[in-house]
């Protein structure tokens, strides 16, 4: 045997019947500890703060003991405020709002892209590909910070926009409140939105639409259907997984997004990211801060679950 | 044969030419009439323009010359979905999201046919494949041959005037395919479609069609009845391409109206046939192993014999094929088909043995 010996070391390892028995449990085991330190605990600890009663800078315990008589105190008056103050079920449904405007947006958009680009000639896929991942190469914060200056007055987006007159069409739309200013509008919130997410929606239709059997299409087309017909008989239908994992990819970070509607957003577009940052960071009432917070992952576990279901579902009739 | 009518042929494919560019043309200068109620073989090995040709009869590819007519009709400028043309795709293309049903259903629902209609004929088409009980299935839950089954009853659910088949049993394995032969030819005939089909396998062609075209390189070789083709092939190609053949090369040493006698050098042939040829001219005789006889003694006269030694020997049941060496290292096939259980006079290996042949048995080819 001329191997290494470092080589050899890990042949003999793994030979070794215990490595071959756990090593899968091994490999599952480093993201399983990452996920339960720094996603289950902290998780944990907000909800245990969002029930605790404070004392001036102070949690009290919620487990006390007196007089041979234990007694848990859980605070729930956070949870029923929430529900109770219009503020912030205004703010959660807005958030559901602007995630969903903006997943229908990357969708209209991004389903014609990803169609072309799956239909493409394949020598050229790989750069388009690349061209679609191109803006992770930049920072994310000092991209939506490009948007500010292209948005401003002077801007030229913004010029672009007022000569073709699409700022009287979004002033009738209510989008943008004053002709020629487009920041801190539900307009530039979406918009900046709609760009910030737009490759998670394309990325896994692409990986959809570039899978499938175009001989079904001209079987479609064979047995009459025309290229319209063959499109949403066929070819949407057959990209329903890729649709839905996009539509998961945009909304879920969407509700809970903070940078962008504080950076492009305005008064009128509160969300729910920037009331978390408010209780927590003006406000300091931590109890409040954390049952909004927990609402928050509620409010996204709900559709998870959903697409879950589904794909469990969809694997089960595949087997 | 060719059914004697008057009446012009169902499709007519008129000089059709498809050039993909690059030096290659696909299809070249193609001219067929396809009757009515017939099965047509495009036979050919793979890349000999046969697909090509189906796919512009589908409409899926343009022709860069000549015409296609259906009935009369020219297909110029009708796209696929317009064309009374149905195709049996050779992976099914069945559509995976849909079920049996639905697949039968989906060319109906294209045409605007009534519902009550629609489910009538897709009972009918489900009985006719014998799947009724399979309709609420999804193609991935069917066997291979339960998906080509329903990709039959989808092509043929709008009754289509003519029916494309690409390689039609290319997907199934061996025991499958000669049962399914007859079953598909069966069915066809109920319906009484026009069959166009695409396939490399002869036996298939064979076994299937009314006609076979040979196609090599884009031209047609021969178009001929199954028999016809394997028992007179026009060209070398042809006699080489269907079934086992021995080729020799002479001369013309004879010629006269009802024989003709060519010298191979090492054996000299009379034919029962006059030809069109000269004394001299050289020709190829094809000559096919099942038509030859084996003997351990010389046979009588000097004409249709040949002495070889026998190097190999092997047995398939019904028949044993023979490889002959000759005089000049040249071989020849003889294929004896098992009539007797144990014959004791059959050559063995090593053994000098005289190969015989009627003057019925070959082929002159010229071209």
């Amino acid at each position: 045997m001329s191997r290494p010996l470092v080589a050899s070391f890990f042949d003999r390892m793994h030979a070794h019947p215990f490595f071959r028995k756990h090593s899968r449990k091994a490999v599952i085991f480093v993201p399983y500890v990452w996920l339960l330190v720094f996603f289950l605990l902290p998780f944990f600890i907000i909800l245990k703060i969002s029930v605790s009663e404070m004392e001036v800078a102070t949690f009290l315990p919620l487990l006390k003991y007196r007089d041979g008589i234990v007694s848990l105190a859980l605070n729930v008056s956070h949870y029923l405020f929430i529900f109770e103050d219009e503020l912030y079920s205004a703010t959660y449904l807005a958030s559901l709002k602007y995630a969903a405007v903006t997943t229908f947006w990357c969708l209209f958009i991004g389903y014609p892209f990803a169609y072309f680009m799956a239909r493409a000639k394949a020598t050229i896929q790989p750069a388009l590909l690349m061209l679609v991942m191109l803006p992770f190469w930049t920072s994310f914060l000092l991209r939506v910070y490009a948007w500010k200056g292209l948005l401003m007055e002077s801007g030229w987006v913004s010029e672009l926009l007022i000569a073709v007159h699409a700022d009287d069409l979004l002033l009738h739309l209510g989008l943008i409140t004053a002709p020629g200013k487009f920041m801190y509008t539900p307009f530039s919130l979406v918009l900046g939105m709609v760009y910030t997410y737009l490759p998670f929606m394309v990325l896994p239709l692409y990986a959809t639409l570039s899978k499938m059997d175009l001989r079904l299409l001209e079987a479609a087309a064979d047995l009459g259907a025309t290229p319209w017909v063959g499109f949403w008989k066929i070819t949407v239908p057959l990209s329903k997984a890729g649709i839905i994992a996009g539509s998961m990819l945009v909304f879920i970070p969407c509700i809970g997004e903070y940078v962008i509607p504080e950076l492009l957003g305005g008064p009128s577009t509160m969300m729910i990211g920037r009331v978390l940052w408010d209780e927590f960071f003006s406000n300091n009432d931590w109890p409040m801060a954390s049952s909004v917070a927990v609402v928050v992952i509620l409010l996204i576990i709900v559709p998870l679950a959903l697409f879950n279901k589904y794909q469990a579902e969809a694997t089960e009739a595949r087997a | 044969m060719t059914p004697a009518t008057a009446a012009p042929a169902t499709l007519q494919i008129r000089d059709v030419v498809k050039d993909f560019g690059g030096g290659s043309v696909a299809v070249n200068h193609v001219s067929l009439d396809i009757h009515k109620g017939e099965i047509f073989a495009l036979l050919g090995s793979s890349g000999c323009g046969k697909t090509t040709l189906l796919r512009m009869l589908a409409g899926f590819e343009i022709p860069t010359q000549g015409s296609i007519l259906l009935d009369g009709q020219d297909l110029a400028g009708l796209p696929p979905y317009l064309r009374p043309i149905n195709m049996m795709f050779q992976s099914y293309a069945l559509f995976p999201h849909l079920t049996v049903w639905d697949n039968i259903a989906f060319g109906l629902k294209r045409d605007g046919m009534p519902k009550e209609r629609i489910a009538e004929r897709v009972e009918a088409m489900l009985k006719l494949v014998q799947l009724p009980k399979y309709a609420k299935r999804k193609p991935h839950q069917l066997s291979g041959g339960q998906q080509q089954r329903v990709a039959l009853a989808r092509s043929l659910a709008k009754r289509p005037q003519l029916m494309l088949l690409d390689e039609p049993l290319g997907a199934l394995d061996k025991k499958l395919r000669e049962e399914t032969q007859i079953e598909l030819v069966n069915i066809i005939h109920e319906v009484g479609v026009t069959c166009v089909m695409v396939t490399h396998d002869q036996e298939e062609a064979m076994t299937m069609a009314t006609r076979i075209a040979v196609m090599s390189e884009g031209k047609i070789l021969q178009v001929g009845a199954p028999a016809e083709i394997y028992e007179t092939p026009a060209t070398r190609f042809v006699a080489d391409f269907i079934g086992n053949v021995n080729m020799m090369e002479g001369t013309v040493a004879v010629d006269e109206p009802d024989m003709v006698e060519i010298d191979c050098g090492y054996c000299r042939h009379r034919v029962g046939h006059g030809i069109t040829g000269t004394v001299g001219m050289e020709v190829s005789v094809a000559l096919r192993p099942e038509k030859i006889r084996l003997s351990r003694t010389k046979p009588e006269g000097q004409v249709n014999q040949v002495q070889g030694t026998v190097r190999d020997r092997s047995y398939f049941g019904s028949f044993t094929v023979y490889n002959l060496e000759l005089a000049g290292g040249r071989r020849l096939k003889v294929s004896e088909s098992n009539v007797e259980r144990h014959r004791e006079d059959a050559p063995a290996e090593g053994q000098v043995a005289w190969a015989t042949w009627p003057d019925t048995a070959q082929v002159v080819l010229t071209q």
